[in-house]
């Protein structure tokens, strides 16, 4: 039992990672739209009420894993968190600014206003996206980490191919999955734009994840997590057929299956090794040597059984509540405040 | 300077931060709570009013919050990792629990509450507002829990020379926590109540400088009632509002009083130094100091005299008698060097430091001020509350402008007091990051020194971009999030209800047009978003 709560913890951080990129994923991807799909302010503002209500929620599941990965495997935090200070810093500053301009774009009507905070929002959301897809991408891949778990070659020893491959991998699956949620959620004109765009990116914006993917499968693969690729390919096909038949709610529901096969195929090889060090395979960590102790796990993993399936619960209702799809009718009129 | 120092004052000063948004989120959020709450029971309109405009502010400083504490979640790995290494054990759980069981209700009942105004069942609506308000407070528990345990380490045993827990049930009720959570929800309340009076005051003064409400020959008031946003109702919301925060922070003020005394009485078994420090005493005594002069920078105690003092009060914080000796610095260094030894060990850890002598003293100025700022601004605005209290009672504020500046200025004084409480807290716990506790509660060989908690592998230069770039957008973000503020301040209840703008402009109109009914049932024109980015 105790060797079997590392690999619980493990596989549920997998979870908490996979919802991140399911739900943040077309969060963040609504932001990089901002710039790149609406047309004038009132489609920028459907846009933004796609995700109003829900974004900040999204956003919980990155600080519940990283904080479930603290208390779960402290050596695996301490070690991804250092090494890759500088892409968490830009990390932080695009959800900083992405989480204020939500708040703010509206709060004084001026186009200049907005048109700042847009780009912060849309800007924030690529960084986060890319620092994020880095950051796993080398978790499955590799740091120059010495025996202690700190990072060995300088500030940016992470700079490495497969950083740059992870970090295009989850900023391009961002922006298709949230073309796929906006024509799902969104009715008028600023649906049919990006029920085109899904249908124009579909086809190749998913090659970097596969690329990162097979690269790990290649190194430590099984033939379950290989079958798990085979299976991402499929539903990435039947999202695309879909899509071409109209059917938004498939398209999007099979998209975000593919992309959690994918996230599912590149934990599983990976396991048991959280973070390989690339200079000496002794210095890995793993779900063994880099755990809490099983008297920690085992209470987390009792709070984990009531939370997570409360937190499914209550956010599902969310997303049931807010079903109705908005329009650029549903839009209010700007209110400006002035001073009495 | 070296990583260390920078790496300090990184996380002092984004902690530092994130703990101006969240007193005024945990407070302002139970006190809209309650307004709606009144206003579903009694259907009346100036509650409606004061929960849309109180409504709104808080959101404008709650994603704020949320900015910033996503910092704090990540920095720990970032720049400490070796403290992280060191504590995970124990310190990780209440993080990942405060997010899980706090966060996600917080989060995604707020977004429910914001865009759900006529489109949740009142009912629901109203609980979902507690529900993320009521997660606030206990993610305020998790995180002081994790932090108490960095004061007064409980329930671990030390295997290969890491703590590891082995009574949660310890952790989760370290008397030090249990103390530190009600006198930090006091404090954010005590920030809430001078939030309400000081706006408050300043809507009452401009109703009177504007003409609206005046005294009458006999004194009594004579309240002014125009369509639209300045009706009676708007008088209503302000005064209501302005006795409510006197009050909340009178209460706030006790509060804080009666649990911090618990504080200190646990600070004189569990860290005596940080007393000592606090008192800035050299010798043993009981008098407490209300000035001291002499250099206390100069990090020795000999010169420092305390000119006033009153005796007896120190032992009641710290024993709950008068007599009680609380130790002075001059006593407690010996027992200290003997303890955790006089010099850094020769581990590799503590890098260059390795092997010099450690100073047990904190830095006495932060400490002495620090334990005086808290407390002397929280008296300071409590006793601003009481005589803003009475001199409400005609029901209106007098015409004079430099009151109501003081009254605006005065929003700054629990503000104060919360930072000042936490930097003595932070920095007279130096030079451990995890303190050693003499008392037979805690566990005496359960500490870390901070020079050994910052990260190895993260560079000097690493640290100072982090330092010179999340500094200078926090000072910007502060900037603009204040002027958002005053913005929405000086709109008055209209800028958080476009429907009463527009009724005083519709002069014209049909008097019985709805701008004036609750728009919080379930109503159904059309498909408009009621709340909308
Ligand atoms: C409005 C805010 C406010 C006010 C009016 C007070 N405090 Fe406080 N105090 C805090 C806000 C605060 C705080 C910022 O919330 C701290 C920092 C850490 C903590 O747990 O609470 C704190 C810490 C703190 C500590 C340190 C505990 C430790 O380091 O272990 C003590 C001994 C006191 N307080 C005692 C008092 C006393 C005797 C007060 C008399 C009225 C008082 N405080 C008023
Ligand atoms: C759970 C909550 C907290 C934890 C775990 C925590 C932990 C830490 C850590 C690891 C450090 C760095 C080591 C050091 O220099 O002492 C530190 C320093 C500091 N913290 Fe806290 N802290 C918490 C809450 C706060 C809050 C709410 C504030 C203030 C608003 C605060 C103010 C500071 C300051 C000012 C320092 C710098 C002290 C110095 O450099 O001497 N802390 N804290
Ligand atoms: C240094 C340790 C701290 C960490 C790691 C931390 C972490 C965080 C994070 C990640 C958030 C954003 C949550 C979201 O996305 O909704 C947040 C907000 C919040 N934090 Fe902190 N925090 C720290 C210090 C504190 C302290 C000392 C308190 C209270 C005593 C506190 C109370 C809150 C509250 C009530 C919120 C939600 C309201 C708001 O966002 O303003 N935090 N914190």
């Amino acid at each position: 039992m105790t060797e079997a709560l590392p690999t619980l913890w493990f596989v549920l951080i997998a979870v908490l990672w996979a919802g991140y990129l399911f739900l943040e994923g077309f969060d963040l991807g609504v932001g990089m739209l901002m710039k790149l799909l609406a047309r004038n302010d009132t489609q920028r503002r459907v846009l933004l009420n796609t995700v109003g209500p829900v974004w900040d929620g999204n956003e919980v599941w990155l600080v519940t894993a990283i904080g479930a990965t603290f208390a779960a495997f402290p050596h695996w935090y301490a070690s991804l968190l250092s090494a890759l200070y500088l892409p968490f810093l830009l990390v932080l500053l695009g959800l900083i600014f992405r989480a204020v301009a939500f708040e703010w774009r509206g709060k004084q009507d001026s186009d200049s206003w907005r048109n700042r905070w847009d780009w912060a929002i849309a800007v924030g959301s690529f960084t986060a996206a890319a620092g994020i897809g880095a950051a796993l991408a080398l978790t499955t891949t590799g740091l120059p980490l010495d025996a202690n778990g700190d990072r060995v070659g300088g500030a940016f020893a992470w700079a490495t191919p497969p950083a740059l491959l992870g970090a295009a991998a989850v900023v391009l699956f961002c922006l298709v999955h949230a073309a796929a949620f906006v024509a799902l959620k969104t009715e008028g004109g600023v649906r049919g734009q990006a029920d085109r765009l899904f249908r124009r990116l579909l086809p190749f914006a998913l090659i970097p994840f596969l690329g990162w993917t097979v690269l790990v499968q290649v190194r430590t693969g099984s033939v379950v997590t290989w079958l798990a690729v085979v299976l991402a390919v499929a539903c990435l096909t039947a999202s695309y057929r879909s899509a071409v038949g109209g059917r938004d709610g498939r398209a999007f529901a099979a998209l975000g299956g593919g992309m959690l096969a994918l996230v599912g195929s590149i934990f599983g090889a990976v396991f048991p090794v959280v973070l390989p060090s690339t200079l000496d395979p002794a210095f890995d960590l793993t779900v063994q040597n880099a755990s809490s102790s099983p008297y920690t796990l085992g209470l987390m993993s009792v709070v984990a059984c009531f939370g997570v399936p409360l937190v499914l619960a209550y956010q599902a209702w969310t997303y049931w509540v807010f079903r109705r799809r908005v329009s650029e009718a549903s839009i209010p009129a700007a209110h400006a405040v002035t001073a009495l | 300077m070296e990583a260390l120092e920078i790496a300090r004052w990184q996380f002092g000063i984004t902690t530092v931060y994130h703990f101006l948004m969240v007193p005024l989120t945990i407070g302002l959020g139970l006190l809209v709570a309650g307004m709606q709450t009144l206003w579903h029971r009694t259907g009346k309109d100036h509650y409606l009013r004061m929960t849309k405009f109180w409504g709104k502010l808080f959101l404008i400083n709650f994603i704020m919050g949320v900015a910033t504490g996503l910092v704090q979640e990540f920095q720990f790995g970032m720049a400490w990792s070796e403290y992280s290494r060191f504590v995970g054990d124990v310190f990780g759980a209440p993080l990942a629990m405060e997010a899980l069981l706090a966060f996600f209700v917080e989060s995604t009942f707020l977004g429910l509450w914001i865009f759900g105004w006529g489109r949740l069942p009142r009912l629901i609506h109203l609980l979902s507002l507690w529900a993320a308000v009521l997660a606030s407070v206990f993610s305020a528990y998790f995180i002081l829990v994790a932090n108490s345990w960095m004061q007064h380490p409980v329930g671990v045993e030390m295997v290969d020379g890491r703590p590891v827990m082995v009574d949660a049930w310890a952790v989760f009720t370290n008397n030090t926590a249990l103390v530190a959570f009600p006198h930090t929800v006091f404090g954010a309340l005590a920030v809430a109540g001078a939030f309400l009076l000081g706006i408050s005051w300043y809507h009452l003064w401009k109703r009177r400088r504007d003409g609206l409400d005046s005294l009458g020959p006999d004194g009594s008031l004579v309240v002014g009632n125009p369509r639209g946003a300045r009706d009676a109702v708007d008088h209503a919301v302000w005064l209501r509002s302005a006795r409510a925060g006197a009050v909340v922070a009178m209460i706030a003020f006790a509060g804080t009083g009666i649990t911090g005394d618990l504080q200190g009485k646990l600070m004189f078994d569990q860290q005596p130094m940080k007393m000592a420090a606090a008192e800035a005493a050299c010798h043993d005594g009981t008098g407490f100091s209300i000035l001291s002069v002499g250099n206390l920078g100069a990090q020795s105690c000999d010169d420092i005299t305390a000119v006033i003092e009153v005796p007896g009060v120190l032992s009641f914080l710290a024993n709950g008698d008068f007599t009680t000796e609380v130790k002075g610095v001059n006593t407690l260094l010996p027992e200290y060097q003997e303890k955790y030894g006089t010099t850094l060990p020769d581990d590799p850890m503590y890098g260059e430091r390795a092997g010099t002598e450690i100073d047990y003293l904190p830095v006495m100025e932060v400490t002495y001020w620090g334990f005086r700022i808290m407390i002397g601004f929280g008296a300071i605005a409590a006793a601003a509350a009481a005589a803003a209290l009475w001199v409400l009672r005609r029901g209106t504020v007098p015409e004079s402008r430099w009151l109501m500046r003081l009254a605006v200025f005065g929003i700054l004084a629990p503000f104060g007091a919360n930072s000042a409480g936490w930097i003595f807290t932070e920095m007279g716990r130096q030079p451990f990051v995890v303190a050693p506790n003499p008392d037979p509660s805690g566990i005496d060989s359960v500490f870390m020194f901070t020079a050994a908690a910052v990260s190895p592998g993260v560079s000097l230069a690493e640290l100072i971009a982090s330092l010179v770039v999340l500094t200078s957008v926090y000072a910007v973000l502060l900037v603009v999030e204040v002027r958002l503020l005053v913005t929405y301040v000086r709109g008055g209840t209209a800028s958080a209800m476009p429907e009463l703008a527009h009724a005083a402009e519709d002069e014209d109109e049909d008097e019985d047009d709805d701008a004036a009914r609750p728009h919080g049932g379930r109503k159904d024109d059309g498909d408009v978003l009621a709340f909308a980015y």
